[in-house]
């Protein structure tokens, strides 16, 4: 990449445990990556991947109970977010990096107007008056799209539309112009056109802002639409990640190319068998020894079910997959 | 009853002029289902898409008369279920069963599944315990649960895709011809989402089973129908052939839906702008005439006087438009 | 589910099974009869002249009066929110499951009681039907329908609405099939939670009416009574009010304590579903 680009985001062996029954479960094991202005990666994954996890664990959120274990490293903007007081923490989230989450329904106060909640932020972490912070606010409203943002001020979450109200909480993640963006599954409780619209709107953004952003969802085609890089993760472990044309064109990871198979496509003729992916995802107390795909593997070896295969680029830099034996490098079809 | 040739050339099931309305605040009503129309043929896979608040889940209901529709005729095999006594509703009921959203949540957390299961032995039959665990254990077996592992356990000790199978298995027990499906893989993961799709797929040709699979994924809904429906604001707007619906939609809505599918091709994102313009109109207050002409690209003066009825623009492609997209257009 | 439970949570536990074993054996225990009057030891402080725990105004054996009081507290903390729960259960689960008129109906009735004084209504009732051990439990679990009734009805409105509900429904399962075996399980294990928060209530409102004399009649012993008679006497010889005021805190507080923790893991479970 270019030389000049700085790294705005740095995650070097990052993990979190959760307490569990006996013991500890890592539900994020040992995972790194890089971010940088202007690039939006994906976090692909299903339930209980550690995809929201990680992106918690980035902002410093961790729910009550899971806790950061290792010598793993967050950097943002140069600073290591782990030495940080929480007070400065603080003042980096919301400001620095903003976050859009799925359910925007329980990440805005159901009690205060949208225009209040806005001004709140903007008065706290920019010391705007309140008249600056209303027209800002408005400002804000029309750039996600909310026509007649004056009047929209006044009204209660409940007042608006899944689609408004996913509006009102980027507008609201935007408002102090942070230059990350974490979105954990903004469009999943959105309806299809609803869902379009919200990621045209998150791509446009990214793009006018530059900003780093990072897209978690289950949806692979999502993130195909969406990101520039996609990472595939895959009980706790990011399994394979690359420039997402590249990884759609050679998926080399077993579970990528099975994740991608077992989704309907609008373009097969209807009753075609899916692809789907046998037995059950791990449970993370009982994880097997080696790869922790191998027992739902087609591809699965002896060597598979006794070393955990790193994650590692072999012929191309920018190609990283955790597999003893890959697909071929030739263009899956 | 008498030719019974006859019945075999009538649809399974017929709708007719179904109309669901809920009480709202200040004596209003929700019109969630408004005059809607079809048929399912034998062995047949309906299925019904639209976006949330669309009705597709209170259609659901009024065919399983939980409650019995404000007005109009559900025909299952020739009886009309809305009209029928109780009693014989009760009997009735082992033809048609359903499958639910929430698999965890369809199961009562202080049964143990195989109970579950064996409820509608219990309920509608009589059947004794020996031979009700019998038969749950063989039905357990039929959609890929290990009956000896799984049949004490509680709902809440099976993960999403395990519970979705206990609730086949559970719709399945008395031998249903319909089965009725509101979002069966909505809240899963798409490894076991596949999963599921497989074993409907495979248990409606094993059982002879005709589905009215209602989603609002497209794209699981070209996997698994013969026929698609298109509902929007209470109404139907499109009825068609899979193939036919997918490769032309007539109607603007439709239209519209298959747009906002992702593809995955970043180089070429999405189109710039709304998909559809403005807001779900709310189903209190439906707009006069097509239900669609606030956001409709196509509306004209006439589309709000003017209730659009469903046509047949081509064989077996309905629409309810007056300005359709007709092919080539 | 193997969760661990803790301190507070034995601690009460233990208090609690000594003192039911303690009212369940005060007959055998070798310890005066309640009545016995030691007329030679009058308000006696603890352990004086072989009372373990002293005596009160009249010379009876505190801790033998402790013992046999035991049963009323117990009795009536256990029987009137059983009274309670039955009748609070049952109009709450009529409320929530059929909702309209029926619920208008019984929700109208229980605001009604509400906010009745309970004082008065306790009062009359006792004045009309006579202090008895029955009387005064039948009372007082009149007295605890109406928020049993709400917590069976908010459970049940949210239970009705599950899925499994329906699927019951759509087997043709009645009414009374549905209620008794889909809802009833369901609401019955918030609603026990809820009884161990209302013992901790009626144990002191037992007290309370002791206080006034409404409690059993005398010479029965009962925690309430002894406290009331400790009143007279309170600056010279407060420990014939204080200690059974301190038996009946740590009783209730117990019962409060396991109550909470039982709850916490009823909401548990539920928060997994």
């Amino acid at each position: 990449m270019t030389t000049t680009a700085q790294r705005l985001l740095v995650v070097e062996n990052l993990s979190v445990s959760l307490p569990a029954a006996r013991g500890e479960v890592r539900v994020v094991d040992r995972v790194s990556l890089s971010l940088e202005r202007g690039r939006t990666l994906a976090l692909v994954g299903e339930s209980g991947s550690g995809k929201s996890m990680l992106c918690r664990a980035i902002m410093g959120l961790l729910p009550g109970g899971a806790r950061r274990t290792g010598s793993g490293r967050v950097v943002f903007a140069g600073r290591d977010l782990g030495a940080l007081l929480e007070r400065e923490l603080n003042r980096i989230r919301g400001r620095e990096i903003g976050v859009v989450l799925q359910d925007p329904l329980s990440s805005l106060n159901p009690v205060l107007t949208i225009g209040r909640q806005i001004a709140e932020t903007l008065r706290y972490h920019l010391g705007f008056s309140s008249a600056r912070a209303r027209e800002r606010s408005i400002e804000l409203l029309r750039a996600v799209g909310i026509p007649r943002p004056e009047e929209r001020l006044a009204c209660h979450p409940h007042q608006l539309s899944g689609g408004m109200r996913q509006r009102v909480a980027i507008a609201m993640a935007l408002s102090c112009d942070p230059q990350l963006l974490i979105t954990d599954e903004p469009t999943t409780a959105l309806d299809v056109t609803i869902q379009a619209e919200i990621l045209n709107l998150l791509g446009r953004l990214q793009k006018e802002r530059n900003m780093a952003m990072i897209l978690v969802t289950h949806d692979l085609w999502v993130a195909a639409g969406m990101a520039h890089d996609t990472a595939v993760m895959y009980a706790g472990r990011i399994v394979e990640q690359a420039p997402t044309g590249e990884l759609f064109a050679r998926m080399r990871m077993p579970y990528t190319k099975a994740l991608f198979d077992a989704i309907p496509r609008v373009d097969d003729p209807p009753h075609t068998n899916l692809k789907a992916i046998g037995g059950t995802p791990p449970d993370l107390a009982a994880l097997p020894p080696g790869c922790r795909f191998a027992p739902r593997c087609p591809r699965v070896q002896t060597r598979c079910r006794a070393e955990e295969p790193p994650l590692v680029a072999n012929d191309r830099e920018d190609h990283r997959y955790a597999c003893w034996f890959p697909y071929p490098s030739e263009d899956s079809p | 009853m008498s030719d019974r040739s006859l019945q075999q050339n009538e649809p399974l099931l017929r709708v007719i002029d179904l109309l669901v309305e809920f009480p709202a605040v200040r004596g209003q009503k929700v019109h969630a289902v408004s005059g809607v129309n079809f048929s399912l043929a034998r062995g047949e896979t309906l299925g019904l898409v639209g976006e949330s608040g669309c009705g597709k889940s209170s259609l659901a209901r009024a065919i399983m008369q939980l409650p019995r529709p404000t007005s109009g005729r559900v025909i299952l095999d020739g009886e009309d279920l809305t009209t029928v006594d109780p009693v014989r509703l009760r009997i009735l009921r082992s033809r048609f069963q359903m499958i639910f959203q929430d698999p965890v949540a369809s199961f009562n957390p202080f049964r143990s599944v195989g109970e579950s299961i064996g409820a509608p032995l219990r309920t509608l039959w009589g059947v004794d315990e020996d031979e009700r665990t019998r038969r749950v254990r063989e039905m357990m077996e039929a959609v890929g649960l290990d009956s000896d592992q799984y049949y004490r356990r509680r709902p809440f000790q099976l993960s999403g895709g395990q519970c979705q199978r206990a609730g086949i298995a559970r719709a399945l027990m008395t031998e249903p011809r319909l089965l009725v499906c509101d979002e069966p893989v909505s809240s899963l993961d798409v490894s076991v989402q596949a999963q599921i799709i497989n074993l409907l797929r495979e248990v409606k040709g094993r059982y002879g089973l005709s589905m009215l699979f209602i989603s609002h994924d497209l794209g699981v809904v070209r996997n698994i129908s013969d026929r698609v429906a298109v509902m929007y604001l209470g109404r139907l707007c499109e009825v068609a052939p899979c193939a036919a619906l997918y490769a032309a939609p007539v109607h603007p809505y439709t239209n519209a839906l298959l747009a906002a599918i992702p593809r995955p091709d970043p180089e070429r994102p999405l189109p710039e702008g709304g998909f559809l313009p403005g807001e779900l109109p709310s189903a209190i207050e439906p707009p006069s005439g097509c239900r669609f002409r606030t956001r409709c690209p196509r509306a004209q003066a006439s589309c709000s006087e003017v209730q659009p009825e469903l046509r047949e623009i081509a064989p077996g492609h309905l629409v309810a438009c007056h300005y359709p997209l007709l092919f080539g257009s | 589910m193997g969760r661990k439970r803790g301190a507070a949570f034995w601690l009460p536990l233990a208090w609690i099974t000594f003192v039911v074993l303690c009212a369940i054996s005060a007959s055998w225990l070798p310890v005066p009869s309640p009545d016995q009057i030691d007329w030679d030891n009058l308000a006696v402080k603890p352990g004086v002249a072989g009372h373990l725990l002293g005596t009160d105004t009249l010379g009876r054996d505190i801790a033998s009066r402790l013992l046999f009081g035991a049963r009323v507290s117990l009795i009536v903390g256990f029987l009137a929110p059983c009274i309670g729960l039955v009748l609070g259960c049952f109009a709450g689960v009529i409320a929530g499951f059929y909702r309209g008129l029926a619920e208008k109906l019984i929700v109208g009735a229980i605001d009604t009681f509400l906010a009745f004084p309970r004082l008065v209504f306790l009062l009359v009732f006792i004045f009309v039907l006579g202090a008895s051990l029955s009387n005064l439990t039948i009372a007082l679990g009149i007295l605890t329908a109406p928020s049993f009734a709400r917590v069976a009805r908010a459970n049940t409105i949210r239970f009705a609405g599950r899925e499994f509900v329906l699927a019951a429904k759509a087997i043709g399962a009645g009414d009374v099939a549905i209620i008794l075996r889909e809802i009833l399980p369901n609401v019955l294990a918030p609603m026990l939670v809820y009884m161990l928060l209302v013992m901790g209530f009626v144990i002191v409102a037992e007290g309370g009416l002791g206080f006034l004399g409404l409690s059993v009649p005398s010479p029965t012993p009962s925690w309430g009574g002894m406290i009331a008679e400790g009143r007279e006497a309170l600056d010279e010889t407060p420990h014939v009010s204080m200690i059974p005021t301190a038996v009946m805190f740590l009783t209730v507080l117990s019962v409060n304590l396991i109550g909470d923790r039982l709850r916490g893991q009823v909401d548990g479970r539920e928060s997994q579903l």
